[in-house]
């Protein structure tokens, strides 16, 4: 009796286990099932570098190359604001702040995180955008670069916990060596302590990418949706995240449009699913 | 027939072999004491009794070992076997529960749950290690609060509280006070009664001071086994004798 | 003692990189306390939306996000611990347990708006929930769910390995030893993750954008079945689709929301916190 009970119960730890496999499986099974559709009627080569989106127009393009500059646009400059601060506010908290100091900073980090983005995004919209249109004298401040600067925000805790504990797991003796040397600390830091850390401030990067690449709401409400090709940062641009979620409201259900967003979904779901292995192995290289 | 009959036994880690060719007989009701040097193979001999090994991924065992004639691996349940063959661990390690509830944990598993029943066996088994009157008084508190003898005898009553035939001892008292040492090895003595035990043990002298008989255990092998008395007065190889006066270790 | 002044000049530079990343949140929590705070009224926190939202409550909102956090939970957290017990206390070292692992580490990180169009074209189109309180649930419970299974092994795996061997030493089954000294050591830890996560699932718009979200439901949800407004998409509402919406609404809004987040982060803290004083071992 109780031997039957146990062996209910274990058999469904086993597919718990499993069930995770099964979800990843199902994710691309429903995307494939809608956005492989598309490619039933629109060539894959002109969706996929094709430089027009107008999925409105009669008759509807849908070249995503405008979307996937976006993305690469925003997300290369948010890396650019986030990796630098990042390493150095990681080294700051991790290596010099005095302990008072390196409690407040950590929750500090931590209340970041849990700011949603949604919010992050308002914010950013009735802050960062008013002032960059001042500054740099642009007819609107929803920008790539405001996107840029709000996303560098949302991944630094990404960024900043995951540096911070490659810094800590440093062997302590590397740093004493360097020291007994007589190096200075800071010397210690960018000598000995950093390249140690390297593989962990790699994966930080590539975390922090995937965070940002798959940012949906604060983008679609700083970056100006604009779906042209960007030739520069101080203009609006649209994302494929942002795309999907601005779009799909008004796709009819079997549309095209409803299909080419699947596709979108598709490509955000491979991008992701790369960055985040190869983060992976770089976490787990030490 | 023997209690225990080891016939051939290696034990691997990975591609180690920890244990060679092992085969010795183990009698009812006497204390079979281990010596040897560490990683001697001792504590994996030990822990291949009852299958507790196994725990380990990177184990492999061959060769074959007997309860009562019956092949431990093949006819006896694994749980069963580890009810009739109780280990004591080198390091106290209460559960963090209560006294009480650590010596009631394994009747617990294996169906007792009527209070009175428990409460016996409870007070039987603390009694059995000499800690009863030590603690009778304070069942419900944490198990942390004892000193580390004390934790240690609650092991061995929480080990006999599953009514084994076997208790096996790892080193039982390394970390303890000569005190509390002492006390555990009157309980074994007053133990022998019922139960066979087999210690492994890294004091020479605790052994000579115990065990009816003694093994000792060189690299994995088992270089003699014989009366404790014989052993330490008259060991026939000489690495026996070498060991016990101190000449390496 | 050039190297001096070196060390003493970087480390005001890492200071004050420092200092540009900490301020900022001190300045947006400020700034939705101040604006917010006013908006806090009675009727904003239990009243109906009114004039198309521009005046009245969010209760809606408000009980929406709650129902949404609750199925949640109901989906993932049990899973999520019966997953992590699997790889921890069961799995081997084997091929399989790598790949529930990679697809752990997959599901972490697909893009929220991605589990929104999951969410539609599973739950609200092809098993034909709808848009739905139980269609956003389990949407959001899928993205949570490897949050759940790594707090929970993170958790199991701090329960001493000798803990597990004593159990079996004494005869225990392997399930008897995860239920009777693995998972009651662990809770503590899966409650603070499990809060953590569902803290994360209560601020996110993009996956429940197609799959519950209401734009404007002046009125509380009666079923499982049924649309609802929620606090993050009502805050994306108010601040893109409602023209002439008031400052101090908006904020309201949010301000509810981060100090859900909040309160639910310092519930998980306080968890911690006093789980490691109680620790004895």
């Amino acid at each position: 009796m109780k031997k039957t009970f146990e062996a209910i119960i274990e058999k469904m730890i086993f597919l718990s286990g499993i069930a995770s496999i099964l979800f990843v499986v199902l994710i691309f099974i429903f995307l494939l099932k809608e956005g492989l559709s598309l490619f039933a009627t629109v060539n894959p080569i002109n969706f996929l570098f094709g430089k027009n989106w107008y999925p409105i127009s009669d008759p509807p393009q849908f070249g995503i190359l405008p979307l996937v500059l976006g993305s690469l646009l925003v997300t290369f400059g948010a890396i650019v604001i986030a990796v630098p601060l990042g390493i150095a506010a990681a080294v700051y908290v991790a290596e010099v702040a005095p302990l008072w100091l390196r409690d407040i900073l950590k929750t500090g980090i931590e209340l970041l995180a849990a700011i949603p983005s949604i919010v992050l995004g308002f914010i950013g919209v009735v802050t960062l955008a008013p002032l960059l249109k001042n500054v740099f004298k642009l007819p609107s401040g929803l920008t790539a670069l405001a996107g840029s600067i709000m996303l560098a925000f949302m991944a630094m805790p990404t960024i900043v916990s995951i540096i911070e504990d490659s810094i800590v797991s440093v062997p302590k003796s590397y740093k004493e060596g360097s020291l007994a040397l007589g190096a200075t600390h800071w010397q210690t830091i960018y000598r000995v302590t950093l390249p140690a850390a390297a593989s962990g401030i790699l994966a930080a990067i590539m975390l922090g990418i995937g965070r940002v690449i798959g940012e949906t709401m604060a983008v679609l409400m700083i970056t100006g949706n604009a779906a042209v090709i960007p030739t520069s940062i101080l203009q609006p641009v649209r994302t494929l995240t942002a795309t999907i979620a601005a779009e799909m409201g008004e796709a009819v259900a079997g549309s095209n449009h409803y299909y080419a967003l699947f596709a979108i979904g598709i490509i955000l779901f491979v991008i992701s699913f790369i960055i985040n292995l190869v983060a992976d192995r770089f976490l787990h290289k030490k | 027939m023997s209690k225990i009959k080891v016939k051939n036994l290696n034990v691997y880690f990975d591609a180690v072999r920890v244990v060679k060719e092992l085969s010795l007989e183990v009698e009812a009701n006497e204390i079979l004491g281990i010596i040897g040097p560490s990683n001697s193979g001792k504590t994996s001999f030990l822990k291949t009794l009852n299958r507790l090994n196994e725990l380990y991924l990177n184990s492999r065992t061959t060769g074959e070992v007997y309860l009562d004639g019956k092949d431990i691996f093949i006819e006896i349940d694994k749980h069963l076997l580890r009810k009739r063959i109780g280990i004591v661990f080198a390091l106290p390690l209460p559960l963090p529960l209560s006294i009480y509830d650590n010596v009631a944990y394994g009747p617990r598993l294996h169906g007792i749950i009527n209070k009175e029943d428990l409460s016996q066996i409870v007070e039987k088994a603390l009694r059995a290690a000499a800690i009863w009157d030590e603690v009778k008084d304070r069942l419900n508190s944490s198990a942390f609060r004892l000193s580390g003898g004390q934790q240690q005898r609650l092991c061995i009553a929480r080990t006999l509280a599953v009514e084994p035939e076997v208790i096996l001892y790892d080193e039982p008292c390394s970390g303890l006070d000569p005190i509390s040492t002492l006390k555990i090895e009157e309980a074994m003595q007053e133990l022998k009664k019922n139960y066979t035990q087999i210690l492994v043990t890294n004091n020479v002298k605790q052994a000579a001071r115990v065990s009816d008989r003694t093994a000792f255990f060189l690299m994995g092998e088992l270089i003699e086994i014989d009366e404790t008395k014989q052993i330490f007065t008259a060991p026939k190889d000489k690495r026996t004798e070498d060991y016990i006066t101190g000449r390496f270790g | 003692m050039d190297s001096k002044r070196t060390e003493k000049t970087a480390f005001i530079i890492l200071l004050l990189a420092t200092i540009l990343v900490i301020v900022p949140v001190a300045l947006i929590i400020l700034m939705v306390l101040i604006k917010g705070l006013p908006a806090l009224t009675g009727e904003f926190i239990f009243g109906m939306p009114r004039e198309g939202m521009r005046a009245g409550g969010i209760l809606p909102a408000i009980i929406g996000t709650a129902f949404l956090v609750l199925g949640t939970a109901i989906f993932c957290i049990p899973l999520g611990i019966m997953a992590a017990v699997y790889l921890n206390e069961y799995a081997g070292r084997n091929w399989l347990t790598r790949v529930i692992e990679i697809a752990i580490i997959n599901l972490a990180g697909v893009p929220s708006i991605v589990y929104g169009l999951f969410g539609l074209g599973l739950f609200v189109t092809f098993l034909g929930f709808g848009a739905s309180i139980l269609a956003g649930s389990l949407t959001l419970a899928v993205m949570t769910l490897p949050v759940i299974i790594t707090a929970t092994r993170e958790a199991l795996i701090a329960v001493p390995r000798s803990f597990r061997e004593v159990s079996f030493s004494l005869g225990a089954s392997r399930w008897q030893t995860v239920r009777s000294v693995v998972l009651p050591n662990a809770i503590p830890g899966i409650l603070t993750g499990a809060i953590l996560g569902l803290s994360r699932a209560a601020g996110e718009t993009a996956p429940i954008l197609f799959t519950v979200a209401a734009f404007y439901l002046p009125r509380l949800p009666q079923s499982i079945f049924d649309q609802a407004m929620a606090l993050p998409y009502h805050i994306y509402v108010l601040s893109t689709q409602v023209p002439n919406v008031s400052v101090k609404i908006q904020y309201g809004t949010i301000l509810v929301l981060v100090g859900m987040v909040f309160i639910l982060n310092v519930i998980a803290s306080i968890i911690r916190a006093r789980f490691r004083k109680r620790k004895t071992w």
